[in-house]
């Protein structure tokens, strides 16, 4: 069947949700490096090793992989057919007056997640999977003086904390549109959906946000 | 007062259009921004010019035919208000006013600032309409309805189909004229019973006409002379991902 304007946005909103549920998992495990350095060490590497074995997490890694790709196909694929519905544009525009811009400029804001994404993927998951690390105490892989080492450089710090706060942006509007796409309309239940996505953004960027802070700030590269 | 106005002059749908500058004295602050117009065209008559060419027809906001980007904004700075409702005292003495039409791919300028809007006739074609036999007008009160549906029926109905939705949306969807018309219909017990295959179609003849994708930015909202609510496109979605489920 020729898919429709509303199949390409479901798309979009089931490979986001996906998305958005793995950076909740993300996140969870990420707050391990908070923990006190002597603890903080043994149990990251331990779970980073857990995550690259299991069969399971496997499984849900590619579809988080497809789900990242189809979910920035999607998005160039609609950006062009919206450019091409607009056709000329007007001599003076303020339409811009009725509406948020982080939800106007999703496509800005998630090229911005996908550049961070290849720099973060390079200097983690490819160095994790590829490169050859030194173990630790345990035999586990030392990601975590890789982490910790990174975040020593403000720079560094920078894009990362840069890139947080367009991912905020991007939840924000994306949570609650992939909730309308996929058909709430209950005005109370739209309304809660919409807090719940405001409190679910808040609590995803400041949970990534504190992490390169506090690392920079309390530990010291060895 | 004294306005400097920028229209939009374009003679045919295939020639290539541009700004123009009008400066207008004598407005009065209780006309309407179309009797402005009107005023304007009086004089480009008396100098033997064309007239600005704009759509209107019953000048109090219910009927939809009017509409156009006033100062970058779909019927102009206020809200929930027609071209034709939009008066002059909203306007200061030696301003200048960009007057444009409504644009987008299936809403082509025919001539200055009327555009043609059959795409949204062939949506509400498509589906938009309760398949009945002709005859006798039924008993009205066979079917009970309960009057909270009626109302929240005729709240998508009040749609008046003028276009500010898809010119005011950054993809130049129509999801909020679509939904109106698709939420309308299903909410009232003879518009249910074809839901399906309604919502289906007119989804469909709403992408042929080349109409844009929903972002949710909810602009279309704001500047829609009804207060149409977005709530409606969240009804559209959820009727048509439950007949793309359901459909054999």
């Amino acid at each position: 069947m020729k898919q429709a304007t509303l199949t390409y946005k479901l798309m979009m909103a089931a490979t986001g949700l996906f998305l958005c549920f793995f950076l909740v998992i993300h996140l969870l495990g990420n707050l391990q490096l908070l923990l006190p350095e002597s603890e903080a060490r043994e149990q990251f590497n331990w779970y980073s090793h857990l995550l690259s074995g299991n069969i399971l997490i496997k499984i849900i890694s590619y579809i988080l992989y497809l789900s990242l790709i189809g979910h920035a196909v999607y998005a160039l694929i609609i950006t062009r057919k919206n450019i091409a519905a607009n056709g000329s544009k007007y001599v003076y525009d303020k339409r811009s007056q009725v509406s948020a811009w982080n939800s106007r400029n999703m496509g800005i804001l998630g090229t911005i997640i996908l550049i961070f994404l290849i720099i973060h993927f390079k200097d983690y998951w490819y160095v994790y999977k590829f490169g050859h690390l030194p173990l630790d105490a345990k035999g586990n892989k030392d990601l975590y003086s890789i982490v910790i080492t990174s975040f020593q450089q403000g720079w560094y710090i920078i894009i990362y904390e840069l890139s947080f706060i367009a991912l905020g942006f991007h939840l924000l509007h994306g949570f609650f549109s992939a909730s309308r796409t996929l058909g709430l309309y209950h005005p109370k239940y739209s309304g809660a959906v919409r807090v719940f996505g405001w409190v679910y953004s808040l609590a995803i960027t400041l949970g990534f946000m504190l992490i390169p802070i506090y690392i920079y700030f309390n530990l010291n590269a060895l | 007062m004294k306005l400097y106005l920028k229209v939009w002059r374009q003679e045919h749908k295939e020639s290539k259009g541009n700004m123009v500058n009008y400066e207008v004295d004598g407005i009065s602050a209780h006309m309407s921004f179309l009797e402005m117009l009107d005023l304007l065209n009086e004089r480009l008559i008396g100098k033997g010019e064309r007239v600005i060419e704009f759509d209107h027809d019953c000048r109090e906001g219910i009927c939809g035919a009017c509409g156009m980007m006033i100062n970058g904004r779909a019927h102009g700075p206020l809200t929930g208000t027609t071209t034709c409702q939009l008066h002059m005292r909203g306007f200061k003495d030696g301003e200048t006013v960009y007057i444009e039409p409504f644009r987008a791919t299936a809403f082509p300028v025919l001539r200055d600032l009327k555009i043609d809007r059959s795409a949204f006739d062939h949506i509400i074609q498509s589906g938009g309409y309760i398949s009945a036999s002709t005859g006798q007008a039924p008993e009205s009160n066979s079917i009970p309805i309960a009057h909270e549906v009626t109302e929240a029926a005729f709240d998508a109905a009040a749609c008046i189909g003028c276009g500010a939705c898809v010119a005011t949306c950054k993809n130049s969807s129509a999801a909020l004229f679509t939904s109106a018309k698709i939420s309308h219909l299903v909410l009232l017990p003879q518009g249910k019973l074809e839901s399906a295959d309604r919502v289906i179609k007119m989804v469909g003849q709403m992408d042929a006409e080349g109409f844009g994708h929903c972002s949710n930015t909810e602009a279309c909202e704001v500047e829609c002379p009804q207060e149409i609510s977005v709530l409606h496109i969240g009804r559209m979605n959820y009727e048509y991902n439950k007949a793309l489920l359901l459909k054999k």
